[in-house]
């Protein structure tokens, strides 16, 4: 008690932060509990305590609904493919980057990959639009010249998820590497220059030293993307998507949107949400646990 | 001999040749918006959209844009309001929890930094929360924009990993002078932490200038539309939402020029700034990755 008393000063510091944390993230947590009761779309919270429990009814509706394959699967499909070649992208740009002996040439291509990841989403997407909308689009009026068919990229079933993984890898490409390319300035300088002496080249070096040099961030790097698996990226869709994609294009999150912000089903909307909420959390759990075992510090 | 230093060669050029392509392909997007502005409707309907290069450069878009200003004009301010106020209360919030949550022999304060690990691996959902805001009366207040996001527990992580680092014995130091924690905070410990204070400032402010999603449903007066949301009525006409910013500017659908020289105004902030203070950046990410 005496020793709570000595530290008083750091507690009234850490109480604002504290009550931040309480209202705006533990608040709505038992607030996730409308998941288990019906809620009028009028009262929203204020009638929270009146409303009747229904038990795992909207859950049971979830997962008989036509939409629960869909959106499960677009979410994975959309998440793994961004993964498959989002996370390679910055590891091999990285490894580019590294062989650029001209420091200034490389710190210019650095800053010029650097660019997407402070545009907005609104303005990414606005930008995507000017270059395949179906009149007037760069990228799609070209290919009419030559092929005489226009396409309407965005609103094609086909094309869409092509879409979204070229924008997420354009856009995260050059920030993300950040991470690798620090971790390679930290090599020691002399595993090089015996590699010379012994006669490797530069592929083989970048193969034989600098890649196993950083897997250690590599390896936490993927914990920390499979953690986050369930986040296929929301804002994006929602920017880009239309009612004719839909079918490919819808994710737990827009899914969760569109019923409960739009179609005011709260309490529908909220079930679906904890439902990807406590998948996202084992995720995140084994992920974060994985990468402590693996190193000293781990995520956190 | 001779032979290796000609691959040695060869092989720069092919790694030059990939980063310059991958370059272009950084920059194209914003090329074409930018030539797309600079032209009129007139030459933009003539040529189709094969626009790379503007061939007789035009004002008018930036004319149209600056003439009806207004819903522009007020939309920055509420930008700008949002990025000023609410970064400085992300950064006095996020400093005085990760300072505090610093400190090695502060009772509770595993579980305390517990309190804050759990939201970052646990959360309520959009409904709860959209629900919650409502039900404080927070929408279609500035408070709205930032509130709910005050603290971000990455940027805690960092900013307390950078306090848990700071050398003992310049603490130790001033406790033998006789210096109050207070006096601690604010002539020993704040002095060093302005890079990092700098970066996470950066991160929250650049968050603050391109948020669109919150700001979208939690506002619908629309006098207190930031930029983001009138970007996004005016770039995506098929909508409701686009259609009622519209007539709000009293113009028609704008044209394809119009809409470039948009996205420009709206974005030009920060391609001028980012190059600048992208090494703040760089530096965040380092202590955040390394010793995370």
């Amino acid at each position: 008690m005496k020793k709570i008393w000595k530290y008083r000063f750091y507690y009234y510091l850490a109480l604002p932060g504290l009550i931040y944390f309480a209202i705006f993230h533990y608040v709505p947590m038992g607030g996730a509990l409308i998941a288990f009761k019906d809620i009028s779309p009028f009262d929203g919270l204020r009638g929270f305590f009146d409303a009747p429990w229904v038990g795992f009814k909207h859950f049971e509706r979830f997962t008989s609904s036509v939409y629960f394959l869909d959106v499960i699967e677009n979410t994975l499909i959309i998440s793994g493919l961004k993964i498959l070649f989002g996370f390679p992208a910055p590891i091999i740009l990285a490894l580019l980057l590294n062989e650029v002996l001209r420091m200034s040439l490389k710190r210019i291509m650095q800053t010029i990959s650097y660019l997407p990841h402070f545009i907005s989403w609104v303005v990414t997407a606005g930008m995507i639009t000017a270059l395949l909308a179906t009149s007037g689009g760069l990228l799609t009026e070209t290919i009419n010249d030559f092929t005489g068919s226009n396409i309407n990229f965005l609103g094609n079933k086909d094309y869409f998820v092509g879409i979204l993984v070229t924008s997420h890898v354009w856009k995260t490409i050059g920030w993300s590497s950040i991470i690798y390319l620090a971790a390679m300035s930290s090599i020691d300088p002399s595993l090089y220059e015996s590699a010379r002496i012994d006669g490797a080249n530069r592929l083989q070096m970048a193969w034989h030293i600098t890649l196993p040099s950083i897997m250690f961030v590599i390896v936490i790097m993927f914990l920390l993307e499979i953690g986050n698996l369930l986040e296929a990226g929301f804002e994006q869709i929602l920017l880009l998507y239309s009612p004719s994609v839909y079918k490919v294009a819808d994710i737990i999150d827009t899914f969760v949107y569109r019923e409960g912000l739009l179609a005011l089903k709260y309490s529908f909307a909220a079930a679906v949400g904890l439902f990807k909420a406590v998948i996202a959390f084992v995720l995140l759990y084994t992920a974060n646990r994985l990468a402590n075992r693996l190193g000293q510090t781990g995520l956190w | 001999m001779k032979s290796q230093y000609k691959t040695e060669i060869f092989y720069n050029y092919i790694i030059i040749g990939i980063l310059l392509i991958l370059t272009l392909s950084f920059l194209l997007p914003f090329i074409v918006v930018l030539s797309t502005s600079l032209i009129s409707e007139a030459e933009w309907a003539e040529r189709g959209g094969h626009v790379l290069y503007p061939k007789k450069i035009s004002f008018v878009a930036y004319d149209i844009l600056f003439g009806k200003s207004y819903v522009l004009f007020n939309a920055y301010q509420i930008t700008f309001l949002r990025v000023t106020l609410g970064t400085f209360c992300n950064l006095l919030f996020t400093t005085t929890l990760a300072y505090a949550l610093a400190q090695r022999d502060l009772p509770y304060r595993i579980p305390l930094t517990f309190f804050v690990f759990f939201t970052m691996v646990f959360n309520g959902g959009l409904i709860p929360q959209f629900l919650l805001v409502d039900f404080l009366n927070l929408r279609n207040t500035i408070f709205a924009l930032f509130v709910p996001t005050l603290v971000n527990g990455w940027y805690f992580l960092i900013m307390r990993n950078f306090f848990m680092n700071i050398p003992k014995d310049l603490i130790d130091a001033a406790i033998i002078d006789g210096a109050s924690p207070v006096r601690i905070l604010i002539s020993v410990v704040l002095p060093l932490s302005m890079p990092v204070m700098a970066t996470i400032g950066l991160f929250y402010a650049v968050y603050h200038w391109n948020e669109w999603f919150y700001a979208s449903i939690y506002i619908t007066d629309n006098q207190l539309k930031p930029m983001q949301i009138i970007l996004r009525g005016l770039l995506n006409q098929a909508t409701m939402e686009g259609m009622e910013n519209i007539s709000f500017m009293e113009q028609p659908p704008p044209g394809a020029s119009l809409r470039a020289a948009l996205i420009i105004f709206s974005t030009v902030p920060i391609l001028v700034v980012y190059p600048f203070i992208q090494r703040y950046f760089v530096k965040g990410i380092m202590i955040g990755g390394v010793k995370g």
